[in-house]
């Protein structure tokens, strides 16, 4: 055994002893950490990838999804997607247009999948993560519909959201290996 | 009577005077008030004992309080908008603020739905995804891991956004700058956590993601993350405050203050970036062709002169000390200038406080105004031989779409009354 090593469980032991807490033998493996299986992990790993992968099962229409949004959305949103203020604006817009360009779900995002993982995690504000899965596949397809980008009553799942273009999925360049 | 101001070396038009002689000559008695600042003293008063010699004061307390006479130092919060409930940031009073730790309750604050009151003993941080075997960690058992300490800046991306506007505001160092602070952060090396879950060879990046009611998330490499991050668990010695991600957030030494997610609950590793809305709608740099630029992470080579700034005032002309603090998200600040008039002529001013890596470094330089108009500025440069650029040159390069990443010189000018204004150059 290592020095390091030693003064590690050493370190570990003599905290244990001061905050009272559970016995040496827990510290002796590789670490604290409790395993936990991806399946346990259901319901709290909401990380939704480009590639549709966290996506849940379920499905929605964007015509389903009006009657969401109408209820929940639009107080903020506005009733065409067109906000209310600031930067609630979610369609139109157009980033080739002169000045400052408005920025919108439509004209900007990259990627579908960041809709889906957004409302899911973050909307709507004053009740987030009140929608089940599959309101929010609704009001993805009906954020999709408003913008020109998906059919009223085309099932969106999570074959089809991974498979959408998004109008400005080139403007984006990845500038994390230039730092 | 010769006046000695006069015998001081000048280094600089208008007034600037060599750093050397804030460490020989005991320059503090000739400074002058800036008001604004502090309250000027009044030596008039009679030297006779004082009220607060003669009778005992309260007694040793459990928890410590400031001075009343210090309470004008407060975080300046914006409105609150009904649309992000719990959202919205408070800047630190830089202009109050001396050398270069920032004070938790002063530290500046952004919160995407506000602060969550977390309970430690229901808090996990979850490491799952590309990993040999998902784990789960409980607050107490990650308090009896090896930890380390560091001082970092930290730094909002959008702070000093405003100086990309049309107009130069009428601000002060707090609210045109005070998205920056600086503290030392202990906590447990991200990669230790990592290593213990076992990265497996094709994750790439790490998702991020607090337990706020936005929850939060950022991507971030995998080589960054396996670096310096850490798992931040305490700041300035004691445990990270609400405001700042009790009881854990991440640490991301350099690099743009929202990736530093508080609240951590979840390290996912994956393939590539998770493209979350705060690094596509927001945090990304669109340029003037109309690119937007995607996870630029380093916060620029910076300074700025926090004495005397706007809105202060200088009381009469003579001798003053010009401070401020310096940071680069790239290492550490070797160099900081000042000008006096505009940046037509540059003088060196005195680095103070140690330099380290990625911190807040402060400068100074005294200073004799002779009444008039002229322009304050500072320039820094650090260990990788970055400098700072002017607006206009930050402006060429970045267009003014983007109001992320400002880094660009800072000007004040100063008038004949003495007042100090934000303006460009």
């Amino acid at each position: 055994m290592s020095m390091f090593k030693q003064t590690f469980i050493l370190v570990l032991a003599s905290t244990s002893l001061l905050f009272g807490f559970t016995s040496l033998a827990q510290t002796q493996g590789a670490g604290l950490g409790t395993p936990v299986s991806e399946s346990l992990l259901e319901n709290f790993d909401q990380v939704v990838e480009p590639d549709g992968s966290g996506l849940p099962e379920g499905n929605g229409t964007a015509l389903e999804g009006k009657l969401v949004y109408d209820e929940k959305c639009q107080v903020c949103h506005g009733a065409e997607g067109e906000g209310t203020s600031g930067n609630t604006r979610i369609v139109g817009g157009d980033i080739n247009s002169s000045g400052n360009p408005i920025r919108t779900v439509g004209s900007f995002w990259p990627w579908a999948s960041t809709i889906f993982d957004y409302v899911r995690r973050a909307m709507p504000t004053d009740a987030p993560k009140s929608l089940t899965d599959t309101e929010v596949y609704q009001v993805t397809a009906y954020v999709l519909y408003m913008n020109g980008i998906f059919n009223q009553s085309t099932v969106l799942n999570s074959d089809s959201l991974a498979a959408i273009e998004m109008p400005n999925r080139d403007g984006f360049i990845d500038r994390s290996q230039v730092q | 009577m010769s006046n000695p101001i006069n015998s001081l070396e000048k280094v600089a038009g208008n007034g600037l005077i060599n750093r050397r002689h804030l460490l020989g000559l005991g320059l503090g008695g000739a400074g002058l008030a800036i008001t604004g600042s502090v309250m000027a003293a009044d030596n008039a008063l009679p030297f006779e004992i004082p009220s607060w010699s003669r009778q005992p004061g309260p007694g040793a307390s459990g928890y410590g309080t400031r001075s009343s006479h210090t309470e004008y130092m407060q975080r300046l919060a914006g409105n609150p908008n009904p649309v992000y409930p719990g959202g919205g940031s408070s800047r630190s009073p830089l202009q109050y603020l001396q050398g270069t730790i920032t004070p938790n309750s002063l530290h500046f604050e952004r919160h995407h739905a506000g602060i969550p009151a977390i309970d430690p003993a229901g808090h996990k941080l979850v490491i799952n995804g590309l990993v040999r075997q998902p784990l789960s960690f409980n607050y107490e058992d990650l308090l009896r891991y090896p930890m380390v300490s560091k001082i970092h800046f930290l730094e909002c991306s959008g702070n000093s956004g405003s100086l990309f506007g049309a107009n130069a505001s009428d601000g002060t160092a707090q609210s045109l700058h005070g998205l920056v602070s600086c503290a030392e952060w202990t906590g447990i090396p991200l990669s230790t956590l990592l290593d213990e879950a076992g990265v497996l060879p094709e994750a790439s990046w790490i998702a991020a993601v607090g337990a706020d009611a936005a929850s939060m998330g950022r991507s971030i490499p995998i080589n960054k993350a396996l670096d310096d991050v850490l798992l931040a668990l305490y700041q300035n010695g004691e445990p990270v405050r609400p405001g700042q991600g009790y009881p854990m957030r991440l640490f991301v030494p350099g690099w743009e203050g929202n990736l530093n997610v508080k609240w951590l609950t979840q390290i996912k590793l994956t393939r590539g970036p998770s493209n979350f809305r705060d690094e596509t709608s927001k945090y990304s740099d669109t340029m003037a062709d109309r690119s937007s630029l995607q996870f630029t992470f380093p916060m620029g080579c910076k300074s700025l002169i926090t004495s005397p700034s706007g809105q202060m005032a200088l009381e009469r002309r003579g001798l003053y000390q010009v401070t401020g603090i310096a940071w680069s998200g790239a290492g550490s600040i070797r160099r900081v200038e000042v000008s006096a008039d505009g940046g037509q002529s540059w003088a060196d001013a005195l680095i103070e406080s140690q330099q380290s890596d990625r911190a807040l470094t402060r400068f100074r330089i005294p200073w004799q105004w002779q009444g008039g108009s002229t322009v304050l500025q500072s320039r820094a440069t650090d260990d990788k031989g970055n400098v700072q650029p002017t607006r206009d040159a930050l402006i060429a390069t970045n267009g003014l779409i983007n109001r992320y990443h400002y880094h660009g010189i800072q000007s004040w000018s100063v008038v004949d009354s003495g007042e100090v204004r934000n303006v460009y150059v």
